[in-house]
């Protein structure tokens, strides 16, 4: 008398095979999506293909960046660059880390006899954050060994160097400072109120919660100074873009700088992933957190 | 008994705007002042003036006869002698509950690790939250947080509380736990300044209550008094707000 399901189920053993029909819905359910995934993905990047390999110049182009024996040859040397470039990379990383961190802490220094510092990073600040990555290398690459300092090194790797850790220093400072400012003022309160010293309440109290506030954002950092170490080729410093800019010069062949591409994706693709987890996981903290 | 805490004509400016206006106030030792007020009155300001987290611009204030910033505290011998607890807590969110009651005493004043966590295991016990060294704050109650923060306070054996509205963060149901422990404090004789919205509270545990209007103390003496026959005309309009809103 009531509406039955098996009214319209479609033959006589419908009671029976409903676990089979609902697992054959679930192979389909699984399946399908990924049939169009991959169909999709075939005939974007298969019109892609055929747009570019139709292209009168591509059998040249094809010589000229894709040449696999060049790529070959080109390989170590390339390679060796690459190295120079990860240690550029890592070096600075420590010193922009530190050093944006003085510089972040001077700033949000409370007390009075600190302003004559505050203005100076504030200056400092500015300056660094109003000038392009690639001048001011230019700049310290080529001008400050002209100068021939005593006592330091006259290389455009460590003057490149420097250049970098100056200007990240100035973004960085400004995520640190951020991240103390993001901290709740009670915080402040509670620490004086116990009886810490402005410096032990900025170490004890407020610079750990700071740092968790801005780990995302420092990660993402990270990712594109991995890749802005590169701007240093451009004072001569034999890194991967120069050693495959060398081998170009040489060959007039341009697979080396595929060959440099390849190897910067393969260095930051894992950074940007771990950013990316970094991010997820703080935002499930303060999810758990506020919950 | 002894003056323990004594404010003479304290002001106070916020750019320009008079928050505490020539306030006089004296505390002696194991006595508790309620502080009662409508918000904005002043009540938080008085209070953080007295353990200099907010300067005075002008008057005195006294802790045992000395000036609050004068030498004879040094750098932290006044936040050795009086805590404070906040409304919001403000643990510490990054550091254990044992964490947060040893900072004070390890970092501030020398006592070594093994000495503050015995101290601080035995006053957490004594207020119920042994099982909790090793938490993190946001794993707590509020009850519990500010149970954490009372003890905190107490670390360093201090023997004046400020207490400002405590209870005001919590859930109903989580107020009287605290309470009791305030009144525990009192019984042990804790001298204490308590800004509090909770009438009953301050009728049963303030030996006087004190009504801030505008920054400055227009009335004040026993609670069976203040609240029974308030002289002042705001001080009877203050608590018949009080009672339209059925918190007496
Ligand atoms: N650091 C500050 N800077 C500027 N103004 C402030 C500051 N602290 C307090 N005030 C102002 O002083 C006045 C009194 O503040 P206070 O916190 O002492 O009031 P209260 O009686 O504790 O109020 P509530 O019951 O809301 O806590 C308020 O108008 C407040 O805005
Ligand atoms: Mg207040």
């Amino acid at each position: 008398m009531s509406l039955r399901p098996d009214a319209d189920a479609g033959g006589a053993p419908a009671r029976r095979p409903l676990p089979p029909r609902r697992r054959r819905g679930g192979w389909r359910a699984a399946v399908v999506p990924g049939v169009i995934s991959l169909a999709s993905l075939a005939a974007v990047f298969g019109a892609l293909g055929w747009w570019i390999g139709s292209a009168e110049q591509w059998p040249r182009i094809r010589l000229q960046f894709f040449n696999l024996e060049a790529m070959q040859a080109s390989f170590p040397r390339v390679l060796q660059g690459f190295w120079v470039s990860m240690r550029i990379w890592v070096t600075a990383l420590v010193f922009i880390a530190l050093w944006a961190l003085v510089l972040a802490v001077l700033r949000s220094l409370r007390a009075p006899w600190f302003l004559p510092f505050r203005l100076m990073v504030v200056i400092y600040i500015d300056i660094f954050r109003g000038i392009p990555a690639l001048l001011l290398v230019l700049l310290f690459g080529f001008g400050i060994p002209a100068l021939n300092l005593p006592g330091l090194p006259n290389s455009g790797l460590f003057w490149g160097t420097v250049a970098m850790v100056v200007c990240y220093s100035a973004y960085v400072a400004e995520i640190y400072r951020s991240g103390i400012d993001a901290v709740h003022e009670g915080q402040w309160a509670a620490a004086k109120a116990l009886g810490l010293s402005e410096w032990q309440t900025m170490l004890y109290a407020i610079l750990p919660q700071a740092l968790r506030n801005v780990l995302p954002a420092l990660m993402n950092i990270v990712v594109a100074l991995q890749k802005d170490v590169a701007l240093l080729s451009v004072i001569g410093v034999r890194d991967a873009v120069r050693e495959a800019q060398i081998y170009t010069a040489q060959t007039f062949n341009y697979s080396s700088l595929i060959v440099a591409a390849g190897l910067f994706m393969l260095a930051t693709i894992p950074m940007a992933r771990l950013a990316d987890w970094v991010t997820r996981a703080d935002r499930a903290r303060r999810l758990q957190g506020a919950g | 008994m002894a003056e323990r805490i004594r404010l003479e004509g304290v002001g106070k400016s916020f750019a320009g705007r008079r928050v505490l206006d020539a306030v006089d106030l004296s505390v002696a030792a194991h006595e508790v002042v309620c502080l009662i007020g409508a918000s904005g009155s002043g009540k938080s300001t008085l209070l953080r003036c007295i353990n200099r987290l907010v300067e005075a611009d002008e008057g005195r204030i006294l802790l045992d006869g000395e000036p609050v910033d004068g030498p004879a505290f040094g750098r932290t011998g006044l936040q050795r002698r009086i805590g404070i607890v906040f409304q919001s807590y403000n643990l510490f969110p990054h550091m254990t509950v044992l964490g947060n009651v040893t900072l004070a005493p390890r970092r501030v004043h020398g006592v070594p690790r093994a000495e503050a966590e015995a101290t601080a295991h035995r006053l957490l016990a004594e207020f119920g939250m042994a099982e909790f060294a090793g938490s993190y704050p946001e794993r707590l109650s509020g009850g519990q947080q500010q149970r954490v923060a009372i003890v905190r306070a107490l670390a360093t054996g201090p023997d004046v509380l400020l207490l400002d509205e405590v209870t005001a963060a919590l859930d109903p149901e989580l107020i009287g736990e605290v309470l009791r422990i305030v009144r525990g404090l009192k019984d042990a004789g804790m001298t204490m300044v308590v800004v509090t919205h909770e009438m009953g509270f301050a009728r049963d545990v303030a030996d006087r209550v004190c009504f801030l209007d505008a920054g400055r103390i227009v009335e004040s003496g026993p609670p069976a008094a203040l609240f029974g026959a308030p002289e002042h005309p705001r001080t009877r309009r203050f608590l018949q707000r009080i009672m339209d809103a059925g918190r007496l």
